[in-house]
């Protein structure tokens, strides 16, 4: 879709039809897409089966996999871009991340934090959640 | 000196910089529905953090190692990212109006979402069979919240699918339709990344 013809139309238009050349770099970047998961799903799956690598390493060596592979389906699959168009996505899954980040890693610290400020009742405690 | 000139003449900057205009609907409808599962995101969050609080409350019961099978989820991962190849495969041939590849990519799509579904539920009914239900430990309740929930949104998103080919059938490629396609494919999307985090957070971390 060329930007003049996008910019002449009303909102609610339909969207063009594809011609042949934008078909094939569209399916280039879902099979790109589709490769860099597989792979970074099969070197997952290798890490966390082999006995190769240096084990308390290997949980951070996953998430960082796990990022990155949500990354590519964030740009391949769903067509994040750096693009004008997309500004306010960018915007809106910024300020996702940072809800995620803080829900997650906030609730990861506090109650670390109190399973290991649980002294006297520390064997009561032990009782219920295996720590 | 006219300002024209000052800024450098008609020309220098791109008229589409300044003339925009209100966004087409797609693009409004898109980034509401992308607000939407951001915030569907953020709920997973929350579970995904109370998974990874009570992952070690196993009262005495079955823990990860002892339950999960490294096979299966590679293949019910290997059915996920399939199925979200596919539907990108649908959403190109719904952008070249060709209604025989939409509904092959829907379907492809529809069976891959379905044999996930079948291995998760034989999974669950495994685990119960074998006393490992959802009452016996923190840890087991938090699972079947997580995955169970991630398993809610598939068939939810099969019921879909299924709604979206009916219209296809019945009204054609209307604009309206394309944009819950448009909708229905961010979502599949959605639902491949959350999946990424469970294989590494509850089935690859939790048999180390």
């Amino acid at each position: 879709m060329s930007s003049t013809q996008s910019h002449d139309r009303a909102p609610g238009d339909d969207t063009p039809i594809q011609t042949g050349g934008e078909a094939f770099s569209e399916l280039l970047v879902y099979t790109t897409g589709f490769v860099l998961a597989i792979i970074l799903t099969a070197i997952s799956f290798w890490a966390a089966n082999t006995s190769l690598l240096w084990p308390p390493g290997v949980p951070l060596g996953l998430a960082v996999l796990a990022i990155a592979q949500m990354g590519v389906h964030l740009v391949f699959f769903i067509h994040i871009t750096t693009g004008r168009d997309n500004t306010n996505n960018v915007l809106a899954l910024a300020f996702g991340i940072l809800i995620v980040l803080l829900v997650v890693a906030g609730s990861l610290w506090i109650m670390t934090n109190l399973n290991a400020n649980m002294v006297a009742p520390g064997e009561l405690m032990n009782l219920h959640m295996q720590h | 000196m006219s300002t024209a000139a000052v800024f450098g003449g008609e020309g220098a900057v791109p008229a589409e910089a300044f003339d925009d205009g209100p966004a087409p609907k797609r693009i409004v409808v898109a980034y509401g529905f992308w607000i939407f599962l951001l915030s569907d995101i953020v709920l997973f969050s929350a579970l995904f953090a109370t998974y990874a609080v009570l992952v070690n409350a196993t009262a005495g019961g079955p823990a990860g190692a002892q339950l999960f099978s490294q096979t299966r989820v590679a293949i019910e991962t290997g059915c996920l990212l399939v199925s979200s190849y596919t539907c990108g495969l649908m959403w190109m041939a719904i952008g070249a109006r060709n209604p025989t590849a939409t509904y092959l990519g829907a379907a492809v799509t529809f069976v891959l979402g379905a044999a996930f579904l079948v291995l998760e539920f034989s999974e669950f009914a495994g685990m119960i069979a074998a006393g490992a239900t959802p009452q016996r430990s923190a840890f087991l309740s938090a699972f079947f919240t997580l995955v169970g929930c991630h398993g809610a949104h598939v068939t939810l998103g099969l019921v879909w699918l299924t709604v979206m080919m009916a219209q296809v059938a019945t009204k054609g490629f209307l604009p309206a339709v394309q944009r819950r396609l448009a909708c229905f494919s961010l979502f599949w999307h959605a639902l491949d990344i959350i999946w990424v985090g469970i294989f590494t957070v509850v089935y690859l971390m939790g048999i180390r």
